[in-house]
């Protein structure tokens, strides 16, 4: 079994206004220090392979395909062997 | 002279198949409801992909309704130059599916918009709105969470130069600026067309402002343009 967790976040040029808005109330509750926050997705997706490249590949093409916007966003993911 | 014939498709949690459904009925014209695990269109000569929250907007807004059976034919019916519009989810779908450029993004209040909204002809040289005056105002109502139309800076150039951009968001007096649009839009854009001008996606609803009975019905050019559009060439 291998499980994958992918981060989807939006590219650094598109706006976030949800990030903004908790930027801004982290603000009001004192924490100065904060210049910015991104908000993004994250799933974790369980595979019943045991091949790591092959979840690689599928994983891109299910981020290409379903996951991620090309458009607005970019992918990253990190795997790790489960054993059973 | 044969009556023109819209096809509107229904996915789970569109709500507007119905108003665009009647609209069209109300414009002369033959309407059929075709669901989304259908392959086949019904003969038709426009497809509209109607508002709502297909797939309650899981992911992102439009991101599953592509994969539904329908919108392989659909797509077809597009490629072979057959009009296709898209409103407020149904312009998501087709960003989504590809058939237009760009992205809708949550809209920069973060706010759900429902209100009356003027939105300016930008282009009246379409089978969409051939029956509108050059920069002619209306008034057509938005109603979204995500309208926030995206596209990087080529992108843009792009949709400028092929003159893709057909409504923009404005004030009563036609005037475009940040001030006159309502959830941050690049470009104040609230409307396109492919690159060929076949497939059309808006943010407002025509089909809700295409009655005199309405306090607006600046609506109706939209499908009176596609009547005329469709005798002259089809």
């Amino acid at each position: 079994m291998i499980k994958a967790k992918v981060y989807v976040t939006l590219k650094p040029s598109v706006l976030d206004p949800q990030g903004k808005v908790i930027t801004n109330a982290l603000h009001t509750l004192g924490y100065d220090s904060i210049e910015e926050t991104r908000a993004s997705k994250f799933f974790e997706i369980s595979f019943n392979e045991s091949d790591i490249d092959i979840v690689q590949t599928k994983l891109h093409e299910i981020c290409d395909k379903v996951l991620a916007n090309p458009n607005t966003e970019v992918y990253s993911f990190n795997l790790e062997k489960i054993n059973e | 002279m044969s009556k023109i014939c819209y096809n509107v498709i229904t996915f789970p949690g569109s709500n507007c198949d119905h108003d665009a459904f009647w609209i069209a009925k109300l414009h002369n014209a033959k309407s059929e409801l075709i669901w989304h695990k259908d392959d086949e269109l019904k003969n038709p000569d426009v497809v509209i992909i109607p508002g709502g929250f297909s797939y309650g907007d899981y992911l992102r807004c439009g991101a599953i309704a592509k994969f539904s059976s329908i919108m392989k034919t659909v797509v077809d019916f597009a490629d072979k130059g057959g009009l296709v519009i898209g409103i407020c989810n149904g312009f998501q779908i087709l960003t989504e599916t590809q058939l237009l450029p760009g992205t809708l993004l949550m809209n920069n209040t973060l706010h759900f918009i429902c209100q009356h909204q003027y939105v300016k002809v930008e282009n009246n040289n379409t089978p969409f709105t051939n029956k509108y005056n050059e920069s002619e105002v209306l008034d057509i109502p938005i109603a979204h969470k995500e309208g926030n139309y995206f596209i990087d800076e080529p992108g843009l150039k792009k949709l400028r130069e092929n003159n893709q951009i057909v409504f923009r968001y404005c004030d009563e007096n036609g005037q475009i600026n940040n001030e006159s649009n309502p959830n941050g839009s690049v470009y104040n854009i609230a409307g396109i067309v492919n690159e060929k001008g076949n497939v059309l996606g808006m943010m407002p609803h025509p089909e809700r402002a295409a009655e005199t009975i309405l306090s607006s019905h600046r609506g109706a050019g939209v499908f009176e343009s596609i009547n005329n559009w469709v005798y002259e060439n089809l």
